[in-house]
């Protein structure tokens, strides 16, 4: 009998120790010092560092800049080789297919910047604070921004309003229409100019200057120019912008988030990445992928000389024009103009770097020098709204006000009244199209402008039309899609 | 020999008495050879009262009853028998005879007697370890038991290695379950000499191990003192040298000028060496890299035990070098053992086995981009070392050398880092036996480490634009923690009932947990650049502006960054019951059960079931069965059973904001959140069903052993952590991440077949045993939709090259098919179109178009390789005549692949000499492309950098001579013998990197060799000496 007492004094133990074990608060014991996402959202400070995580995604498109450059007839692909950065290389040539993995980056990071905002948007009725309509505002700013980025480079893509993606949307949430997507942008930014302070509280944030300027952009795209038109006169009328007289102050550390600056994605030197995370950067990686490859001198400091200006695009720019010097670093000149200057002849040497963006010295580069530069992206200047109110206006047949805002630039970009333009219809258009190029070489817009004006064809080489207007989703996306999205005609 | 538990168990029997008692003393030797047996187990029938011979083949029992059975038993000889009624000394003769399957094996919380065995166990013995001398006890398993590979990614002292039993099944986690005297812990920070034995549990033997059993399970025990036996010392000692045994074929100076002509002129450039006489073979960067190293171990043990008492105490300490950089990845291990076993009454024992391991570490960047190997392979030779100065000379900066190859000695010398564990492990055990049929069982074991590391990143100049510099030097610290335990609490019952029904029913429970914690920290501004001065202590904030003024200014003070992690406990709470059943020793049965639960999982999926059953039949235990014939001993089993795998990333059941979300406002670094890794609350239990057929035999007097078996297992809702998923749910954003995944089945199935001969002729003993697996892996499912999951990379931003997809084993390769060189143009003109972002031209590589369409892109990729062998094998021979001893290991690997992926295709960075024979012209090639510095598509992924990595290693050939008894006896010692020994000796095969053998580990990607660390050779001589 007394062994099976002991038996089963065992027996009753066991049992109780795997009780108390086995309970709920015993096994999924809560994570030390981390926060649960979805129980997030309690508070005002709560909403504002989940907009900074949403902010954090701009950073990532400098791929963008530099590939509305390089595929654009204003930069070649440079780099120190034919494979090097292939994806970049074959960009330029146009070969590009849909497996890229540059492209891959663009929708890979613009896609995490919507998932990031629609995180906000998800839980935005979960706490109520007075300056709710600030952050959404600014929430909404980002994710058409983000959205922007994509339908430029893809068309139409997967939208789930105010939802985060899950697992799976790939295959059953179809393409959107471009249209569509469009609609969602309008909405954003019509939500954002009306709820954003026209000043910001903090350099970097969006504005309503800033939303203006972007929706009359996305209307622009549409071809919508009595509507661009009209958000962008209300913008100039505000009077919140002016031209900065000196231009080639504008891209110096000292001019970031000048009066010009209507949006400016902002960067640092104070901390880096490595080659593994380019995303994860706080600093500008174009800028280093731009740089002078093995420069030795004074000014600047050395890079990987990428995105290099074909000598067509620097015989563009008339006599007298003061941003050719800014825009394009002219190195046999200025090796000739300095001592002490070397350099290093990379892939498709042309002798020009794109000046607004290679590494300045002085930067302190922490982590890795070429990928931590500080120089912010002026995403959007007053310069480029001027141009495109201009446009507007000229091509919905106001010969005047499209006159008026490009002779503005026209005026600081010669220092005198005696470049104005008088031209009238398509010659205006055709001239304020000419003076986007000039104004804004270098700052990624030129490809995009081709294309939405129908001009690549013959400017770009290798251009395809009815091909190369977007560029192919990545391989990866369609597989992942199960046959759910179509890949891009031509691809 | 005997489990330590069996022992116990049978001591505490020892406490019934008898009436009439006797003395009975004596010595057992072997009836041929007369020499002493020791360890010969000395059993009064019918109680539990026995005794173990010592070293002298001793043995004395005080208290037998009159009249009494005293069977003395041995592994490999027949049994004896013998009534005594008087007390006297006795010399016992035992018969060789290879009834050897009396081995007692541990099995999970239990031990049985190896004949009992059902399930597929190996048993590797200590005599093994001691032959093959591994460095890392984990070798001892390489080649030594059939279904296990041990692979390493790095020969890198003190790298780790992976264990493999039977195929890969899981993509998280396919390492088996390995267990020290019971508790969870790392076999390969032991001094290989205190194992007394390493069992591997194959098949659903292991479900008692439930969620861990899947991978199999390796049971360390220790070495433990005996009771009854003099203080016995042993003293080890061997000291050698290592060399690679490998040096990649690279273009000599000559031959990289006149090829970097041939490819700037297909590319339409200038020639970089008009002028090519004069440059000679240049420099070999692989002998300025590789270096003569040394090693050296040494062992002290010491073990004996009283009445009530056992005891084993040991210390070691192994150095070693790296055959790259010396000192600079070198590796040193320290251990000290103390194994205690105290009989406190009759009924209740005590024991405990506590282990210190101190660990240092350094270590060069290896395999990829960066590594010292990386770097030698590419660095031209017309480079010399040295400067005319004696300065490192800088690979130059200009355009075609890539701005991440640098001189790989610059790069040794500029390498600083230090890492240390100190760790600490053991177990308590108390065993209380209240009656002669129960056992209960607890048993604490745990398992410490405290790990600190420093990495100094030196301010250097690489030369222009160069990844690898540094402008601001920093200094990185770290310093972790990691505990877990294991407690078990069990208790055995076991009983016969009329007379041949065996049963024994084990019941209990088992809790595990893991805990880490750990701080980091980075200083920048090291005080003269110099390691001396490395430590957060003196270093400061983040600029260099002083520091470009005055080199030698000491740092401003200021903030290091910090960080840390306390990790979410891992816990796993388990009950499980055995019941054996054993019918007149020939039908066995076993019944396994065992309920788990694991926080690895949200609370609705968190508990699993593991259930199996496992029959075995002594055929040559029934009547009709002639043990006297050709067939001496024969045995049938069978297994199946369900196990798990609960290996998933910490919370990935839950959504974090873990994230980085930081941006910049008003030119301050701002930090916000962001989500982390993508969450799976749904993810489960991967689990694992195995199927075992085997059959035991001994044939020709028990000389000859064959086992075989055939295995089946197939696992269930694979947990995959980062599989690729699409970009749109945001997993590429800062410290984001794919989740993980219950997407698929694998299975393994193949036969093991072991064949051992053992036999001597006169004084020539000799031994003989091969053993040899077939693998057929194969994924049977993908749950994803689209059927594959992609891993890897090659080279820079192609398609991953690796694949787990439905129809092929894990890992398949996944690329291009070549199908020759394009001769002309006209050849290129009547093919289908290379649509591969590249022009096409003569002496490119011909692409096949798989699927048919008229072009070729990518998505005519198709299966090119893999990575898991179709057979393993080992062979293992032992010789000795009179005092000389010789033996040889070897393992072989036969049907796997490897992808190239250690060369830069930079236009001036060295090449592999196989470019000599490239296409220069029609009909000069139909294999190797031609050389040019335009673009093409040669260097995609294709079949062209696939090769087979098959080979035949003859890991260990080791000559001893034992000094005579005679001459040695007078001293008191009992063995002093002197070896030699060379490990690594030879490597056939036909592939062309470092390292053959290599693989990282990655179920999907493992096959990739960026420039693997090759294993060194091990040239050595040696001491055994015992007291």
């Amino acid at each position: 009998m007394k062994k099976y007492t002991i038996l089963a004094a065992f027996l009753l133990v066991t049992s109780a120790v795997i009780t108390v074990s086995c309970s709920k608060e015993f096994i999924n014991e809560e994570a030390p010092y981390t926060i649960d996402s979805e129980n997030y959202f309690n508070s005002e400070a709560d909403y504002n560092r989940a907009l900074i995580g949403a902010y954090d995604m701009l950073q990532s498109s400098y791929i963008n800049v530099m590939l509305g450059e390089i595929a654009s007839d204003n930069t070649l692909s440079g780099g120190e080789s034919a494979t090097d950065v292939i994806g970049i290389q074959q960009i330029d040539e146009m070969t590009h297919t849909a497996v890229n993995p540059n492209l891959k980056d663009v929708w890979n990071w613009m896609f995490a910047g919507v998932q990031r905002c629609n995180y906000i948007m998800e839980f935005k009725d979960k706490t109520d604070f007075a300056n709710k309509n600030q952050v959404i505002g600014e929430t909404r700013f980002l994710r058409a921004y983000y959205h922007f980025e994509l339908v430029k480079f893809f068309g139409g893509i997967p939208l789930k309003g105010d939802k985060r993606f899950s697992v799976n949307d790939e295959k059953s949430i179809p393409r959107f229409s471009t249209a569509d997507v469009y609609a969602s942008i309008e909405a954003d930014l019509q939500f954002a100019i009306n709820n954003l302070n026209p000043i910001a509280s903090q350099k970097g944030r969006a504005t309503k200057g800033a939303a203006q300027a972007l929706l009359g952009k996305v209307y622009l795209y549409q071809n919508k120019f009595v509507e661009s038109a009209a958000v962008l006169e209300t913008l100039i009328t505000s009077n919140t912008y002016s031209l900065v007289s000196n231009y080639n102050t504008i891209f110096e550390n000292s001019g970031e988030n000048n009066s010009e600056s209507v949006f400016e994605v902002q960067y640092t030197d104070a901390e880096g990445a490595s080659f593994g995370c380019l995303q994860c950067s706080e600093g500008n990686v174009a800028v280093g992928f731009n740089g002078i490859r093995n420069y030795v001198g004074p000014l600047f400091d050395s890079g990987y000389s990428f995105n290099v200006p074909t000598q067509e695009a620097y015989n563009a720019f008339e006599t007298g024009d003061r941003r050719r010097d800014v825009a394009i670093l002219n190195i046999t000149a200025w090796a000739a103009l300095n001592t002490g200057v070397s350099y290093g002849t990379g892939y498709k040497h042309t002798g020009f770097f794109n000046r607004k963006y290679i590494p300045r010295q002085g930067d302190a580069n922490i982590g890795d020098q070429n990928l931590t530069n500080p120089n912010n992206y002026r995403s959007i200047r007053y310069a480029d709204v001027l141009l495109m109110a201009a446009e507007a206006y000229s091509r919905s047949g106001n010969n005047v006000k499209g006159q008026q805002y490009l002779n503005a630039v026209r005026d600081r970009a010669f220092g005198d009244t005696n470049h104005r333009i008088t031209l009238t219809g398509q010659s205006l258009t055709d001239a304020i199209w000419a003076e986007r190029r000039l104004e804004l070489l270098g700052e990624g817009h030129r490809f995009f402008d081709l294309v939405r004006t129908g001009k690549a064809v013959g400017k770009i080489t290798g251009f395809t039309a009815n091909k190369n207007e977007l560029f192919p989703v990545p391989f990866e996306e369609i597989q992942f899609s199960n046959g759910n999205w179509q890949q891009n005609p031509g691809y | 020999m005997k489990s330590k538990l069996m022992f116990i168990a049978f001591l505490l029997f020892s406490s019934i008495g008898y009436s009439q008692l006797l003395e009975v003393s004596g010595k057992v030797v072997d009836s041929k050879t007369n020499m002493p047996l020791v360890g010969v187990n000395v059993e009064i029938q019918n109680t539990s009262q026995f005794y173990i011979t010592d070293v002298d083949g001793n043995f004395k029992l005080s208290k037998v009853p009159s009249g009494a059975k005293l069977i003395f038993s041995f592994i490999g000889y027949k049994n004896f028998e013998l009534k005594v009624n008087k007390s006297q000394k006795l010399t016992i003769e035992m018969q060789a005879s290879s009834e050897a399957l009396e081995e007692i094996v541990v099995v999970g919380y239990g031990s049985k007697k190896k004949r009992n065995v059902t399930g597929s166990v190996s048993v590797v013995s200590s005599k093994t370890i001691d032959d093959l001398k591994p460095i890392n006890a984990t070798q001892a398993l390489q080649g030594t038991v059939a279904g296990v590979v041990v692979t390493s990614g790095s020969g890198a002292p003190g790298s780790g290695f992976n264990i493999r039993i039977r195929g890969i099944s899981s993509n998280s986690n396919n390492a088996p379950y390995t267990l020290i005297d019971g508790y969870e812990g790392d076999i390969s920070l032991l001094n290989p000499s205190d194992i007394e034995s390493v069992t591997v549990l194959k098949d659903a033997q292991a479900s008692v191990y439930g969620s861990k059993g899947a991978n199999g399970v390796i049971l360390v025990t220790t070495k433990m003192g005996k009771k009854n036996s003099k203080v016995r010392v042993s003293f080890n000692s061997y000291f050698g040298y290592q060399e690679t045994t490998k040096k990649i074929k690279l273009l000599d100076a000559t031959e990289y000028a006149l090829l970097l002509n041939e490819s700037y002129g297909n590319g339409g450039q200038a020639l970089p060496y008009p002028i090519v006489t004069g440059l000679g073979r240049g420099t070999d960067w692989q002998d300025q890299v590789f270096q003569k190293a040394g090693i050296n171990n040494k062992d002290f043990s010491l073990t004996g035990g009283s009445e009530k008492i056992t005891y084993a105490l040991s210390a070691s300490n192994i150095a070693q070098e790296g055959i790259i950089g010396l000192d600079k990845s070198g590796f040193d291990r320290s251990n000290a053992r103390i194994s205690l076993g105290i009989d406190i009454s009759p009924k209740l024992n005590f024991s405990t086995n506590l282990i210190y391991t101190d660990y240092n570490r350094k270590s060069l960047n290896e395999n990829g981009i960066g590594s010292v190997l990386f770097n030698a392979i590419n660095t031209p030779a017309t480079l010399t070392p040295y400067d005319a100065n004696g300065n490192y000379t800088l690979v130059p900066a200009t355009p075609g050398y890539g701005n991440e190859v640098i001189n790989p000695l610059a790069q040794i010398e500029n390498t600083y880092n230090n890492y240390n564990q100190q760790r600490i492990n053991g177990n308590f055990v108390l065993q209380y036996k209240p009656t002669n049929d129960i056992k209960i069982t607890t048993r604490y074991g745990f398992d410490s480490a405290n790990d600190v590391g420093k990495t100094f990143s030196k301010r250097i100049d690489y030369g222009n634009s160069k990844v690898f510099n540094v402008t601001n030097n920093s200094v990185s610290q770290k310093a972790t923690r990691f505990s877990s335990y294991t407690f078990d609490l069990f208790g055995e019952y076991e009983k016969t009932f009329y007379e041949d029904h065996k049963i024994k029913l084990t019941v209990g429970g088992t809790l595990y947990e893991n805990r880490g914690e750990g701080l980091f920290a980075t200083g920048f501004n090291v005080p003269y650049n110099s390691w001396e001065f490395a430590d957060i202590a003196l270093a400061g904030a983040p600029t260099f502006v002083d520091l470009e003024i005055d080199p030698n200014s000491l740092p401003r003070p200021g903030v290091v960054t910090n960080g840390s992690y306390k990790s979410t406990p891992y816990k796993r709470p388990s009950i499980f019951s055995t019941l054996d059943y054993n019918y007149k020793e020939k039908y066995l049965m076993s019944f396994i059960f065992r309920r788990d639960q694991s926080s690895s999982f949200s609370e609705n999926n968190s508990v699993a079931y593991f259930k199996s059953i496992l029959g075995g039949w002594l055929v040559s235990q029934e009547d009709f069965f002639n043990k006297n014939g050709i067939v001496n001993f024969l045995k049938l089993k069978a297994s199946y059973g369900t196990l798990g795998n609960d290996v998933a990333p910490a919370n990935a059941y839950r959504s974090q904001l873990s994230g980085e979300g930081v941006y910049v406002f008003d030119n301050v670094i701002t930090p916000g959140v962001a989500v982390g890794t993508i969450p799976n609350k749904d993810l489960r239990w991967e689990s694992d069903t195995k199927i075992d057929l085997g059959i035991e035999s001994k044939l020709f007097d028990n000389r000859l052993e064959i086992t075989a078996d055939y295995f089946n297992n197939t696992r269930s809702d694979l947990i995959i952590s980062g599989v690729p998923i699409s970009g749109i749910n945001g997993g590429y954003a800062p410290g984001s991440g794919a989740p993980a995944v219950n997407a698929g089945k694998v299975k393994n199935s193949g036969i093991e077949l072991v064949l051992n001969y053992k036999d001597n002729i006169n004084e020539f003993k000799y031994d003989i045993g091969f053993n040899i697996t077939t693998i057929n892996n194969e994924v049977l499912e993908v749950n994803n939709s689209t059927n594959f999951i992609e891993g890897g990379a090659f080279a820079i931003g192609q398609l991953p090259p690796t694949r787990m997809e439905v129809g092929q084993p894990i890992g398949v390769f996944y690329g291009l098919q070549t199908d020759g060189i394009f001769q002309n143009q006209a050849q290129i003109n009547a093919s289908p179109v290379q649509n591969l972002g590249s022009p096409t031209s003569p002496g490119d590589i011909k692409f096949k178009d798989v699927n048919g369409d008229g072009v070729v892109d990518f998505k005519d990729r198709t299966y090119i390789g893999k990575a898991i062998a179709d057979y393993t094998l080992g062979f293992n021979i032992n010789l000795s005549y009179k005092n000389f001893d010789l033996l040889t290991y070897s393992y072989a690997s036969v049907g796997n692949d490897m992808i190239r992926n250690y060369e830069r295709t930079e236009n001036k960075l060295n090449k592999l000499n196989y470019v000599l024979d490239r296409w220069t012209g029609e009909g000069t090639s139909n294999t190797v492309p031609r050389v040019t510095t335009g673009a093409s598509s040669n260097n995609l992924f294709s079949s062209y950098f696939v090769e087979d990595a098959s080979f035949l290693r003859i890991q260990t050939i080791q000559l001893g001579y034992s000094l005579p008894k005679n001459v040695i006896d007078s001293f008191g010692i009992s063995k002093f013998r002197l070896y030699g020994s060379i490990n690594n000796v030879y490597t056939f095969s036909k592939y062309r990197g470092f390292d053959a053998t290599a693989n990282t580990g990655d179920p999907i990607a493992g096959g990739i060799d960026s420039g693997f660390y090759p294993m060194p050779r091990i040239i050595s001589i040696g001491l055994n000496l015992n007291f």
